[in-house]
């Protein structure tokens, strides 16, 4: 690469530059570095579902840099303006607790925004040092004399102990233990949807309010991550559950939580809280009796059929029309595209509870799962993905803790015909010549990650017409014909 | 300025309005939403590019997962840099350190990858765990013989700026390693430039038309090896004054090269680096051949440029990147584009840096430190600006409002350096700022 005679670089203009791609190397056993994460921290996550709380800001008790990427990495996602405030770590808050920034960080965030919520989650470096934010917010109601304060909702977020996922449900949890109360029971469902887009939020919105019940979604980001335009700046955007739909949860006629692993797991490495955790849909049972229909993600015709049968079982009413036609329009189209798609073998990585529904739905379209990775460590996707998968009939390799490197490994000794999952294995897709079809979470090299629909039959319908198309595509980009009909 | 953050207020001028110098190197105050990363993050976007080194993040996932190729630097061979590798740590460590871990990442990526170095980044929970990563280092350096370099970048200790100054020193220990190579004369270094979308190809091509020889690029498409023997150069160019001033004042203390600092975008900036560096040779005969090729360059570009020109002409911008000195630049570039800055802020300017900005704006200019989503739309609205240059995070905030947006930070893909780069960002502009979707917005 060198022009030795110069003793000078040789230049090579973009065009013809040379890219040697990253050598593939075995790991060992004694492997002990993650390269390429296939996980997130578990502040993004709790800072995703205080999003979902109507007028809440999220602060990150914490270094400077982790709201800063934190941020960088959502909007790059969203496309949307994603305002998280940081308590801004010191030194000295490092030496002597995190105490006056955290009230500073709290007064601040009051004062520029008058917000009706503050969502505080921590990070690794506070809650290594010992930080209780509980104690400093009550600290701050004692010391203020602000007449009225937001609500506070404070989720133990601490990235050593969990992923995004783990925080995301974590702040949900917290949401509902802070404040929810018991009361007579009305008519309503709550919701429990997980980490899903805000396109999927309104797609269960949509079917809620066809079937005509009063439901609670929570979280609700689907407006605040997914704005229209406005025509003058909003500090924080309009949308987002109602703190009286939170308080109300308590009193609902049953709960519903999307996805079977959620944070129930990832005990990996856990010295001090060796304690399961406990979600929102658990809590609310325990503590008011409101009986958890825990289902996976509705995604594929069973798991739809599922979802939409426990409505109309919950609700006493009839599945509307509109969906039976989805649904009837679906099962057309796999017909349709039945044979494209027989015995291909994917690879399906991500969220340990999106790729268990996205298993789910290739083993009843004939795909197989060569491949079932995830960064999170629940130790429970395996148990999962077989009791959803009955059809495959080769072996699933299923893998808890996985990076991206591995994916790479293996995808290259293994040569699978598609990947299924965020927009970070494209590095992987692109050196292997193996078609990608983007979903979940993120979507950084495309526009759209936020309008992804995944759920439903008609988020399905999309899925699989994708997928289809993907593995159709490929053939006739390799085909020297190049035919016109499929 | 209505309902700033109290203490912000020293960190806002208007020119013609306000006689106060701008207070700035401040930390960011505790609750607002800055657009500031940390220490970390410093460190680690100034040494990204070296290509051919390990990279290992010793700390839990997070911060390796945000910083995975963040930066669109290009390497003309080795890819090492784009790999994200972290020592993901989990509570047993937090509770009983995580010095193995750490040792058993680093011999085992580099029995695997064989870096020419390596460099372990610390981050905020590292410096409360108390682990020794310097003797961890240390001891790896011997078994393995290749430098592996500990930067003390625990995110809380700072600001960027001192990660910035943390590389430098870095980079400082391996500079002066090679002592037998020999580089020709006329040699230069070029410092502070990451080779996005290649940059650095494009300026040491122009470099090489004049007769000037380059032995190390810091740290674009970098390789240690060049790192090692940079100390032979006679001149090191310095770019974006904020992150390798520190590099070059500390190898004129240790070797005497002295250095320059210029700016590669827009094309007074350019042009005049070139003169600059021929002038310091003084030979006439590379400014001879600097003349030509600024004439050569300008002849295709000018007429080109004009086209832009008349579209964009008297439409007003909106600036906020991370280097003030880049900021200058801009509002320079901008002016040859008919337009007129309105706002013009940076995440880590210094003292000169916004005098300079003070000095070359207009009047009425809102000149801002360490600014924040609130502010950055409440000046745009006041100002009626068309266009905001700034980072992924100002995007949405100027789509959100209706303003063209034009990515000036390390993210971007289309090279805005030189000639070739001015022509690439009146193309950009006139993209963002003359589309037709804008219409829907009223
Ligand atoms: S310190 Fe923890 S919370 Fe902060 S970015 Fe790193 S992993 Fe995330
Ligand atoms: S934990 Fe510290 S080093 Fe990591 S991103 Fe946060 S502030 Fe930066």
């Amino acid at each position: 690469m060198r022009n030795l005679e110069l003793g000078i670089w040789n230049l090579k203009l973009k065009k013809n530059a040379m890219i040697e791609n990253t050598p593939i190397i075995k790991s060992t056993p004694e492997y002990t570095a993650t390269r390429n994460a296939c996980k997130l921290c578990a502040p993004l996550g709790a800072s995703v579902a205080f999003k979902g709380i109507r007028g809440c800001v999220p602060i990150i008790h914490g270094g400077q840099g982790c709201a800063t990427y934190i941020r960088r990495y959502l909007i790059s996602h969203y496309k949307e303006p994603v305002d998280i405030a940081s308590s801004n770590f010191t030194e000295e808050s490092t030496i002597f607790g995190g105490g006056a920034n955290c009230l500073a960080a709290i007064e601040n965030v009051i004062s520029q925004y008058q917000p009706e919520v503050i969502g505080m989650a921590t990070t690794c470096l506070s809650e290594t040092i010992g930080d209780d934010v509980k104690f400093y917010i009550q600290n701050f109601k004692d010391l203020t004399d602000r007449e009225t304060l937001p609500h506070f909702i404070s989720a133990s977020t601490p990235s050593y102990q969990g992923s995004h996922i783990d925080g995301f449900h974590e702040a949900v949890a917290s949401a509902v233990k802070l404040i929810a109360e018991g009361g007579e029971k009305g008519e309503h469902l709550n919701i429990f949807p997980g980490f899903v887009s805000p396109e999927d939020l309104r797609q269960i919105k949509n079917i809620l309010e066809d079937f005509t019940i009063p439901y609670i979604l929570l979280p609700d980001y689907s407006e605040t991550l997914d704005n229209p335009i406005w025509d003058s700046y909003h500090r924080i955007p309009e949308g987002g559950t109602p703190i009286e739909s939170v308080r109300k949860c308590g009193s609902a006629r049953a709960s519903i939580e999307l996805g079977t692993i959620l944070n129930k797991g990832s005990l990996s490495g856990r010295v001090k809280n060796n304690a399961l955790a406990t979600t929102a849909a658990e809590y609310l049972l325990e503590s008011f009796g409101v009986e958890n229909h825990r289902m996976p993600l509705p995604l594929g015709v069973s798991n739809c059929d599922h979802f939409f049968e426990t409505l109309s079982q919950l609700s006493g009413k009839e599945i509307p029309m509109k969906y039976t036609k989805e649904r009837g329009r679906l099962i057309d189209s796999y017909v349709d595209g039945h044979k494209y798609v027989f015995g291909k073998r994917a690879v399906v990585y991500g969220e340990e509870d999106l790729v268990v529904a996205l298993s789910a739905f290739l083993n009843e379209i004939g795909i197989e799962v060569a491949l079932a990775a995830s960064g999170g460590e629940s130790g429970r996707l395996e148990d999962e993905i077989r009791k959803y998968c009955p059809e495959n009939t080769s072996e699933i390799t299923v893998q808890n803790g996985y990076d991206y490197e591995m994916i790479h490994e293996w995808c290259a000794e293994n040569k699978p015909d598609i990947l299924i999952g965020n927009s970070k294995a494209y590095y992987i897709a692109r050196e292997l010549g193996i078609p990608i079809v983007r979903c979940g979470f993120p979507i950084h090299d495309r526009i759209g990650g936020q309008r992804i629909k995944h759920l439903g039959y008609t988020g399905t319908q999309e899925l699989f017409d994708q997928i289809t198309n993907m593995l159709i595509a490929s053939k006739q980009d390799s085909s020297a014909v190049g035919y016109k009909y499929m | 300025m209505n309902e700033m953050l109290k203490g912000r207020k020293s960190q806002i001028v208007t020119k013609g309005h306000d006689d106060v110098a701008i207070a700035c190197g401040k930390a960011s105050i505790a609750g607002s939403v800055s657009q500031r990363a940390c220490v970390f993050c410093g460190s680690r976007v100034v040494l990204y590019p070296i290509a051919d080194a390990l990279h290992l993040i010793h700390g839990p996932v997070g911060c390796a997962a945000y910083t995975w190729d963040i930066r669109g630097s290009l390497s003309s061979g080795p890819q090492l840099h784009r790999l994200s590798f972290t020592t993901d740590l989990k509570e047993k460590e937090v509770v009983f350190g995580g010095e193995t871990r750490l040792y058993n990442a680093l011999i085992s990526l580099i029995d695997q990858y064989k870096p020419k170095a390596a460099f372990v980044y610390a981050t905020c929970i590292v410096g409360v765990i108390g682990d020794d990563m310097e003797a961890v280092c240390r001891r790896v350096t011997r078994e393995k013989g290749i430098d592996v370099i500990p930067l003390m970048s625990e995110g809380f200790n700072g600001t960027k700026k001192d990660g910035y100054k943390i590389a430098c020193a870095a980079l400082s220990k391996l500079i002066g390693t090679d002592q037998t190579s020999v580089v020709p004369e006329h040699s230069i270094n070029i410092l502070g430039d990451f080779n996005l979308a290649g940059e650095l190809w494009m300026l040491a091509e122009y470099y090489r038309r004049m007769g000037v020889n380059m032995v190390a690029c810091m740290t674009g498409d970098g390789r240690i090896n060049d790192i090692r023997k940079a100390h032979k150069a006679q001149l090191n160019v310095v770019q974006c004054s904020g992150s390798m001033t520190y590099l070059a004042k500390d190898m004129e203390d240790k070797y005497g090269i002295p250095f320059m600092k210029v700016s590669y975008f827009g094309i007074e900036d350019m042009s005049d680096a070139l003169y600059e560096v021929a002038r310091f040779f003084k030979s006439d005969e590379m400014m001879q051949k600097a003349r030509e090729l600024v004439r050569e360059e300008l002849s295709k570009l000018l007429p080109a440029l004009q086209e832009y020109r008349a579209k964009l002409e008297g439409k007003k911008a909106a600036i906020y990147v991370g280097g003030a000195f880049k900021a200058i630049s801009l509002v320079k570039a901008l002016r040859l584009l008919g337009m007129k800055t309105v706002v013009v802020g940076s995440q880590t300017g210094n003292q000169d840096d916004y005098n300079l900005l003070k000095e070359l704006c207009d009047e009425g200019t809102i000149i801002v430190d360490d600014s924040n989503p609130n502010e950055l739309s409440e000046f745009v609205k006041q100002t009626g600006a068309n266009l905001f240059i700034g980072g992924v995070k100002e995007r949405p905030i100027a789509f959100k409002l209706g303003l063209g947006f034009c990515d000036h930070n390390h993210e971007r893909k289309e090279a805005l350096a030189g000639y070739e780069g001015m022509l690439n960002f009146a193309k950009e502009v006139h993209a963002s700022v003359c589309s037709p979707v804008w219409k829907f917005m009223k």
